[in-house]
């Protein structure tokens, strides 16, 4: 049985580095219970310890790489590192890049580790979230929504079968 | 004159942006500066009007790494201007708190951000692959650290829990017996610790360092004591102004320190452990001394081992102050303000925190001032800076790069809380 996390990272009162943490919390109610909803703030050890023994996550962050504020990306960091320089808003040395790398080195990455990012625009303390990234957020929420959620009945079938 | 640059990319195990210069004339080290040419981030002036509730949150902003540090300086100073003693149980729980951030920050700057020089690697991730379980070990010490921070600061980074006069809200006893099995556990792995990071091997060196840190006499410290010095000072916090000196340099935007009429001195682990190494918990105390460090250390590679060594204090401490807590019939003592001047100082995982602030009759700030450690000991990191290369002139350059990025590492991975630079310059003529 699959043990689905998706982790919405970020801080709430920088503007658009709340993004995943949205994100996350548009998702409240609209997936299958067996998958689980946190929010983080990026630290490296404890984002660690979140993903120890799942084997898929979902990881939701903003990110600044030049692109259009509210564009979304996604990566399989199952396979190959996040481009580091896109990831380096973090308050701390340690953030979401080692946190994935630490995972991998030790053995603890979900067999499936996907990051999808927003581009952020405001980073600003207190700012709310600019319109762009307001809409990207529920976009995101959409098509996580459809994408776990035909996975979550997909895992609820196999289960009734078994 | 010939300049030769060596641009050091990308360095995420020191923060702070920051630019070391060295002038070399006949094959020796005339100057060393370590530029911090960050912004400044004006918390002192951003305080300013703001009720003394309000400054222990907005200082726990400060730094990520060790938030407990400035809300602690905070309320010590505010509660020396009010005239309030906290006592008792209220006291060992902030000893508690202050146990947490020093084994989570110190398991942070020890396994992840120092051990790599030790072991040749260029980070924690590179380290991890050849060395897994010396890593798990420092993330589950740094778990450790953190449930601790959680369960009284109410979240891990930046707690909400802790105020003037006690706590917002009291842990109950059995809350903190929950604490007990990861603490024994973390015990375990800091002794595992100390005597991993004991067969490392350290470079010859011995700096003739002026140690500043608190003491007191009852208990190795976090949160109270006389400011005393390996010169024989020995003051109450209240004469920090009288006796220690902020100035700037103009090639840096950070502020340095010295002893009035006196020099530069170094604040944290190394001067903690010199002033108070009688004072430790038995346990940490027999570990330092199985692993060679004897009652003084003079060399700054193996801060990295007195690190260790206060986790281990850190972790007895909080495993002993939670067997003798008794819950307290109130969170916080009660708080009348009143016009004045406090003092606070309280040892933060990198060394001495010193706080004033000048407050009104309501409580509003009126004027602060915050000396945080890094600034104490940034022109020692560039004395040590100066006297490590000059006996390595002949590495290869990528080779002394990291030897001064290590000499940094030594004192403080936080040149001032931000992101992560260290450019080297090298001008040879």
């Amino acid at each position: 049985m699959e043990r689905i996390l998706v982790i919405g990272i970020g801080r709430m009162e920088r503007g658009d580095d709340a993004a995943g943490r949205l994100v996350v919390r548009a998702l409240a109610g609209r997936l299958p219970p067996v998958i689980e909803l946190r929010e983080e703030t990026g630290e490296a050890a404890h984002l660690l310890e979140c993903m120890a023994g799942r084997t898929v996550a979902h990881l939701v962050d903003a990110c600044r790489s030049g692109a259009e504020p509210g564009t979304i990306r996604r990566f399989d960091v199952s396979a190959a590192p996040l481009p580091r320089r896109d990831f380096e808003l973090s308050t701390h040395g340690l953030g979401l890049v080692e946190a994935i790398e630490l995972a991998r080195a030790l053995d603890q990455l979900p067999r499936r580790c996907l990051v999808h990012a927003i581009e952020g625009e405001c980073f600003d303390l207190g700012a709310p979230p600019s319109p762009r990234v307001a809409a990207a957020i529920e976009e995101l929420a959409r098509r996580l929504e459809a994408e776990l959620t035909a996975g979550g009945k997909a895992d609820a079938r196999n289960r009734s079968g078994s | 004159m010939a300049r030769k640059t060596i641009r050091v990319g990308y360095l995420s195990r020191v923060e702070g942006e920051a630019r070391l210069e060295v002038t070399i004339r006949d094959g020796t080290v005339r100057a060393a500066r370590l530029a911090i040419f960050e912004s400044p981030r004006f918390f002192e002036a951003l305080l300013r009007g703001r009720h003394y509730d309000e400054a222990v949150d907005i200082n726990a902003r400060i730094c990520g790494i060790c938030p407990v540090a400035y809300q602690m300086s905070t309320v010590h100073a505010v509660e020396d201007a009010f005239g309030i003693r906290v006592e008792g149980p209220l006291r060992a729980l902030r000893r508690l708190v202050y146990c947490g951030e020093w084994i989570e920050s110190h398991a942070l700057h020890i396994y992840m951000l120092h051990a790599p020089d030790f072991l040749g690697f260029e980070s924690a991730i590179a380290m991890a692959r050849e060395h897994p379980q010396a890593v798990s070990r420092g993330l589950a010490l740094k778990k450790a650290g953190n449930e601790i921070l959680a369960r009284l600061g109410g979240r891990e980074i930046h707690p909400v829990n802790l105020r003037v006069g006690g706590f917002y809200r009291l842990p109950r006893r059995r809350e903190l017996l929950r604490l007990v099995d990861p603490l024994e556990r973390a015990r375990e792995l800091a002794l595992e610790t100390v005597r991993w990071v004991a067969g490392f091997d350290f470079p010859d060196c011995r700096r003739p360092y002026t140690f500043v840190a608190l003491r007191h006499g009852g208990e190795y410290p976090f949160n109270e004591g006389r400011i005393v010095s390996s010169d024989a000072l020995d003051v109450p916090v209240q004469a920090y102004d009288a006796r220690f000196e902020e100035y700037q340099v103009p090639y840096s935007t950070a502020l340095r320190s010295r002893i009035r009429g006196g020099g530069h001195y170094l604040t944290g682990p190394l001067a903690r452990y010199h002033l108070n190494a009688d004072l430790l918990r038995p346990v940490a105390r027999q570990a330092a001394a199985e692993a060679g460090l004897g009652g003084s250390c003079r060399n700054p590679f193996m801060s990295i081992l007195v690190r260790a060594v206060e986790v281990l204090h850190a972790c007895d401490e909080a495993l002993a102050i939670i067997a003798g807590y008794e819950e307290p019939d109130r969170p916080a003592v009660p708080v009348v303000p009143r016009a004045g001047v406090g003092h606070g100082a309280t040892e933060a995982p990198r060394g001495l925190l010193y706080h004033r602030y000048l407050l009104d009759d309501r409580g509003l700030v009126e004027e602060a001032r915050i000396v945080p450690p890094t600034a104490q000991n940034q022109a020692v990191i560039e004395e040590d800076l100066v006297a490590h290369i000059g006996d390595a002139l002949d590495l290869p350059e990528e080779r002394l790069r990291l030897r001064c990025e290590q000499t940094v590492r030594n004192h403080d991975p936080c040149i001032s809380c931000a992101t992560h630079f260290l450019k080297l310059e090298l001008d040879r003529a």
